[in-house]
């Protein structure tokens, strides 16, 4: 029994919270409205949603026009600045390809062929199916996949109906290897909004993380922040980032191998004393046992693994000391590579617990949130089954659904069936590997329903697809994430969706009444929904419609300073030893796995982020796609002399099983090892009513068909696939 | 006489292109233009790499080029700040200006003028930044006076080294960029 | 390491049309007008020449002097026009009559081509009627006036001066129209101011040779060209023109394009013995992507095969044929073609490419 509580959001309200008293609010006035006059200038606050970051704004429009959308200059996550998809997000609005009306499909799941139909229709053909599902196999049967703020109501209306079947992409496939291995370590993971102190950080290391391409505003802010002050910053990753540029040291590191480089630095740092010793005296569980396990992975041990040299490894284990406790060892972000990535975020966790940066100043800071009652409802239903997603606790440290989970259990019919989906904001066909066992799930299904702003790849294989107001035509839940200083902010409309699209509160408040839930939303419509929420908290919605943002005090957010050094671990204490992992089978320190190789004249495919666009849903915005318009193969320059290619070539990209990629340039550079491959994730699409953005760039997730399932987790380590590469004819 | 000027600190930058499309916002720039943009120049082998990024655009050269061969007075010295710009009821379409700018920075809109960045100075004189200045996430981007010898701009161009772009091609442009 | 490692990997975010990849402003509109341009240039020059020297007291049958203005009016307003084309802002053209800049060589030509007008047409008014006898017929004010110039040398003689150093202007601007766009290296030299100068010279001179060739009576004349000749001539009643002329524009040709060559030669030599931009710039047309055209067109067939066959005309080795003509004036569009593509092409960010 692991003490990983699924529940572990709700400990932020219990615990560490901003006093109701002094309440920061904004005095600075900005008209807002959701009616929009046809001529001035009108600024409206809200906040973006590009990404999930969701950083404050405030939207210019003119003369009826959306013009613009700046930062909120109070918002702690822009600070007043967005990045450029933010900056760029409007180019959403006008986008000619965007989803209009509710659509049926009138041919096979995946032709694309739809009959426009009205919202009563749509409503009312989910509602049958899903009380039919109900009715023959029970509630538990139906699922969902739904990412971000905007399914707070779907999935509201989801568990009144009875089911808890509703995972979110971004756990198996993204944050959740990191977020483990750092519960486990620290009893709480990284947070969704990373609890990293960037700015005041004086020794940064980047493992594989590309700040600066990988744009979350406030990591990026504080990123160049750092640079800007001299920072000592060490970057390991096989390709030569924008972050690697900036770095005092770069390592190469042979992809795959960054466990055994962890290693090696915690080999250093305890064999020479580096570690913050009165601090891992005061909260350590284990440190003996940990020393010793870690005895045998010297820098040499690592070398040949992973291509860096002994020296090296020393002299940065030395520098991350010589700053230590303001010594942070990023935790990363889509942390789902080579299958064995929980250990690696505990590895890191470990790293930064030998620096004391946990919860010190330039380390990993104690976040805080500002709680608003939520609204009165009825009780839901307990789920008369278990969860499928995760049977028998296969992958006991799971906190959260596995996505891949619920696609297997939908796939094989066990532990039992699951007839339904509803996809919200998420394109499946991108962010879950190996795209044959999503489109055979999905045959298994008697409803497919896809809640989308943009024909996606996904809503192509569903039975009925909604269009949802984008974020700037519509209100949503309040956004209330813990953060550095805790706030609340206020999404509301900007600009009327230009057709027939809703908001995602509206989709779900009247499913539900179809569904005879209406008892759970005893609100006629979201202001109402909002201002009592807001009234119950002691705040006042008209003053949030006005400013956008307000601001609770800080309360201390460095346990030198007062917050509170806890650990939910089953030692109550940093656990450099995890008995937890030794019962159940596993590590309880990280060890290295040499990764596979790849067959002869092949290249492990590696992806990643652009600063302009957003996983697969932006590049059908006409702004951004002028930023960059198709994604390239980077391809080391001796490789591509080698091969007869320069950088503007067109090529294919063939992988270990035999799927071949869409036409891709190449961009030959020394700025990536030879033996690997890189592209940005999420272009290359093939949704034919995606007229703008098909066939532009390459897919990596097309070529994603092979992964490593994490056993710790669940996750699916995606970094394990091979290409050749194929010249035009 | 004031003589503005950019400063921008190429270790901050990332190339992130929110420069480029703040200035899409603002000014309305058409799809498929873009009067600023970014450049990455990478020298060295791997792993030994040096990266250079660089925010570029107009240079507001002090001895301008596109502006001595304009047949029409329609690409000028504005009285302000030294800044280039151009009466588009007054060009041509000649694209000449095109030819001389020995940085690329100008292009014909679909309207017909030649038209490039104008440092924002409708944003300017109400006493705001350009709109790449003020969107950076980096804070890489300076913009003001440097014929003030107090301004920001002129205090970081005396302590930090810099260069700026083609400084043989005798444009003299005012865009600086620190290493 | 190899050496390819040294040159840097240049990425630009920037694709603006007409600018990215590399500049392409101007197409074909812009060197058929400097290619007209040079022509008229010519035209005029040696019209004017043909006036000082002459000051003919009646009209003859010069083809210099009466063929040579008419259609140096016409080429002008086609390569007027197409200039015109080339513009991306139409409506405004007026704007150019609305001011001088001094420091644009496009203003000056603005201006100087409203002279040519005035200088060309006098010139023309002087001989109309004996180019157009039908037409003076119609109008007989044409016959007045010819006279009128005629009968009095300074004002002859004053036309053509006129011609000719409003010609070399034409024929100079147009080169450093181009020549003073130092962001396009192969095009920044002075030196292209005087070679479109003698280009257009040997062009003109050439187009007036072939036209002598044309009407002069020949067995070997394909029935075509009979055809319309003798249509021409019906309609304008025209005289046969005086073909002693003949041998002295074919020499002058072959000095003309001597002296082209020569400056080819400086144009090229002084980008050679300057800085590495130019030298690459230089590289485009003598080993580069436009050393093909630029050797067998511009040279070969422009100027040295014309050259050899013009100079086996004058020792009547060989008759005097339209080829040397044709070769001389596709030289000339060549020449110019070649320049603008290939100066579009050229950059200051070349050498690190």
């Amino acid at each position: 029994m692991n003490t990983l509580s699924r529940r572990r959001f709700l400990k932020i309200s219990a615990g560490t919270i901003a006093g109701l008293g002094a309440i920061d609010a904004t005095r600075r006035v900005v008209s807002a409205a959701s009616k929009v006059p046809k001529s001035g200038l009108q600024r409206i606050p809200t906040f973006c949603n590009v990404c999930f970051w969701q950083c404050g704004a405030i939207a210019s429009v003119r003369d009826g026009e959306l013009w613009k959308i700046e930062g909120h200059p109070l918002d702690p996550l822009s600070h007043g600045r967005l990045c450029p998809r933010g900056t760029g997000g409007i180019g959403a609005h006008s986008d000619p390809d965007r989803l209009r009306s509710p659509l049926i499909r009138v041919s096979e799941r995946g032709e694309e062929k739809w009959k426009a139909v009205t919202w009563d229709e749509a409503l009312s053909f989910i509602a049958e199916k899903m009380q039919k599902i109900k009715a023959d196999y029970g509630p538990e049967s139906f699922a969902a996949f739904i990412h971000g703020l905007g399914g707070t109501f779907l999935k509201h209306t989801l568990r009144a109906y009875g089911t808890n079947n509703i995972a979110a992409p971004s756990f198996a496939q993204c944050r959740g290897p990191r977020d483990v291995g750092f519960t486990l370590t620290f009893g709480d993971d990284a947070g969704a909004l990373e609890r990293t102190d960037i700015e005041d950080a004086q020794c940064l290391v980047l493992i594989g993380s590309h700040l600066g391409e990988n744009m979350h505003n406030t990591q990026v802010q504080e990123f160049a922040s750092a640079v800007g002050k001299g920072a000592s910053i060490i970057v390991v990753d096989p390709r030569f980032s924008v972050a690697a540029s900036k770095a005092k040291y770069y390592l190469p590191i042979k992809p795959g191998t960054d466990i055994a480089l962890l290693l090696a630095w915690m080999n250093v740092i305890v064999a020479e004393k580096l570690y913050d010793k009165d601090y891992v005296d005061k909260y350590g569980f284990g440190f003996e046992q940990f020393a010793a396990e870690i005895q045998p992975y010297t820098p040499e041990w690592a070398y040949p693994e992973t291509g860096i040299d002994p020296d090296t490894i020393r002299a940065t284990a030395r520098e991350m000391a010589r700053y230590r406790p303001a010594t942070l060892i990023h935790p990363g972000r889509h942390s789902s590579w080579y299958g064995d990535d929980a250990q690696r975020g505990r590895a890191i966790a470990l790293l930064n617990a030998l620096m004391g940066s946990w919860g010190r100043k330039g380390g990993l800071y104690a976040p805080s949130a500002m709680p608003v009652p939520a609204y009165p409802h009825p009780a839901y239903p307990t789920p008369g089954k278990p969860e499928v997603d995760n049977p028998n606790e296969k992958y006991p440290f799971a906190n959260e659904n596995i996505s891949t989970g619920l696609r297997e259990a939908t796939l094989l019919g066990k532990p039992y069936p699951v007839k339904g989906w509803l996809v919200y904001a998420t394109n499946l066909m991108y962010s879950l590997p190996n795209q044959a066992e999503t489109i055979r799930a999905i045959q298994q299904l008697d409803l497919m329903v896809v809640v989308d702003v943009i024909p996606s790849e996904i809503a192509g294989y569903a039975d009925v697809v909604l269009p949802e107001a984008n974020y700037l035509e519509r209100y949503d839940d309040l956004h209330t994430e813990p953060f550095k200083v805790p706030f609340i902010a206020l999404r509301q409309p900007v600009v009327e969706p230009p057709d027939d699209q809703k908001p995602n509160w509206w989709i779900a408040k009247k499913l539900a009444e179809k569904l005879g839930l209406g008892a759970y939303y005893p609100w006629s419509d979201i202001e109402e929904y909002l201002a009592a929420r807001l009234k119950a908290g002691g705040y006042s919605f008209d003053d949030l419609n006005r400013d956008g943002i307000l601001l609770g005090k800080q309360p201390p957010i460095y346990f030198e300073d007062g917050a509170p050094a806890t650990f939910d671990t089953p030692s109550k204490k940093i656990e450099f030893f995890s008995t937890q992992l030794q019962k159940a089978g596993f590590d309880p320190v990280p060890r290295y796995t040499r990764p596979e190789t790849g067959a002869e004249g092949s290249y492990r495919l590696l992806f990643g982020r652009a600063p302009m666009h957003s996983f697969s849903r932006t590049q059908t915005n006409h702004l951004l796609m002028d930023l960059l318009s198709e994604n390239a193969v980077w391809v080391n320059a001796a490789e591509a002399t080698r091969l007869g290619l320069k950088s503007g070539d067109y090529v294919r990209l063939r992988n270990q099983d035999g799927e071949v990629s869409n036409r891709i340039q190449v961009k030959a550079t020394e700025r990536i090892r030879p033996e690997c491959v890189y592209m940005v994730h999420g272009f290359g699409h093939t949704s034919r009513e995606l007229r703008f953005a098909y066939g532009k760039g390459a897919s990596d997730s097309r070529l994603i068909t092979r992964y490593k399932t994490d056993p710790l987790m669940g996750g699916t380590g995606m970094n394990v696939n091979f290409v050749t590469i194929e010249t035009e004819a | 006489m004031s003589r503005f000027a950019m400063v921008i600190d190429t270790r901050r930058c990332v190339g992130c292109q929110d420069c480029v499309v703040a200035c899409k916002t603002e000014n309305g720039v058409p799809e498929g233009y873009c009067r600023d943009w970014i450049t990455e120049e990478a020298h060295g082998a791997f792993p030994t790499v040096q990266l250079e990024i660089r925010s570029e655009r107009c240079n507001h050269c002090d001895h301008p080029p596109c502006v001595s061969c304009c047949p029409t007075g329609a690409s000028h010295i504005h009285e302000r700040g030294g800044v280039v710009l151009v009466t588009h009821d007054k060009c041509i379409g000649c694209k000449a200006c095109l030819a001389a700018c020995p940085y690329d920075a100008r292009f014909i809109h679909p309207d017909g003028y030649a038209d490039k960045c104008t440092f924002c100075i409708h944003r300017v004189e109400q006493g705001l930044n350009p709109a790449c200045v003020s969107v950076c996430p980096t804070h890489c981007m300076h913009f003001g006076d440097i014929d003030d010898p107090h301004s920001e701009v002129s205090l970081l161009l005396n302590s930090r080294a810099h260069h700026a772009l083609l400084p043989d091609a005798g444009t003299k442009p005012c865009i600086f960029y620190l290493t | 390491m190899t050496a390819l490692a040294l040159l840097p990997e240049l990425t630009v975010s920037r694709h603006n049309p007409l600018v990215d990849p590399h500049l392409h402003i101007w197409e074909w509109q812009i060197p058929v007008y400097l290619f007209f341009g040079g022509l008229v240039a010519g035209l005029m020059i040696i019209a004017g020449v043909r006036l000082i020297a002459l000051r003919p007291q009646q009209r003859e049958a010069l083809v210099c002097c009466t063929i040579g203005p008419l259609i140096g009016l016409t080429f002008l307003s086609v390569g007027m026009f197409t200039l015109f084309l080339d513009l991306s802002h139409k409506l405004y053209v007026w704007r150019l009559y609305t001011t001088f800049q001094i420091t644009s060589p496009m203003s000056w030509g603005s201006w100087i081509l409203l002279l040519v007008y005035p200088a060309l047409g006098a010139n023309a008014l002087a001989h109309l009627p004996e180019a157009i006898p039908a037409l003076a017929k119609r109008f007989p004010v044409l016959v007045t006036i010819s006279d009128f110039i005629l009968a009095r040398v300074q004002w002859v003689v004053g036309i053509g001066v006129a011609n000719v150093m409003v010609g070399i202007a034409l024929g100079i601007y147009t080169g450093i129209l181009l020549g003073a766009l130092g962001a396009r290296p192969l095009w920044n030299s002075a030196v292209l101011g005087p070679l479109f100068l003698f280009s257009g010279l040997s062009t003109a001179t050439a187009v007036l040779h072939g036209i002598l060739v044309i009407t002069t009576p020949d067995d070997e004349r394909p029935a075509f060209a009979d055809f319309l000749l003798s249509a021409l001539t019906q309609l304008t009643q025209a005289r046969p023109l005086d073909k002693n002329i003949g041998p002295v524009l074919a020499r002058a040709d072959n000095s003309f394009l001597t002296i082209e060559l020569a400056l080819l030669g400086l144009f090229l030599l002084g980008h050679l013995t300057s800085t590495g931009i130019h030298q690459a710039a230089a590289g485009l047309l003598l080993t580069g992507s436009y050393a093909a055209v630029f050797w067998v067109f511009v040279i070969g067939m422009g100027i040295v095969l014309p050259l050899v066959l013009q100079s086996l005309e004058l020792q009547d080795r060989i008759r005097h044929a339209i080829a040397p003509v044709i070769l001389v004036v596709f030289g000339g569009i060549a020449l110019r073609f070649i320049l603008v593509y290939a100066g579009q092409e050229s950059h200051w960010f070349q050498a690190l490419n």
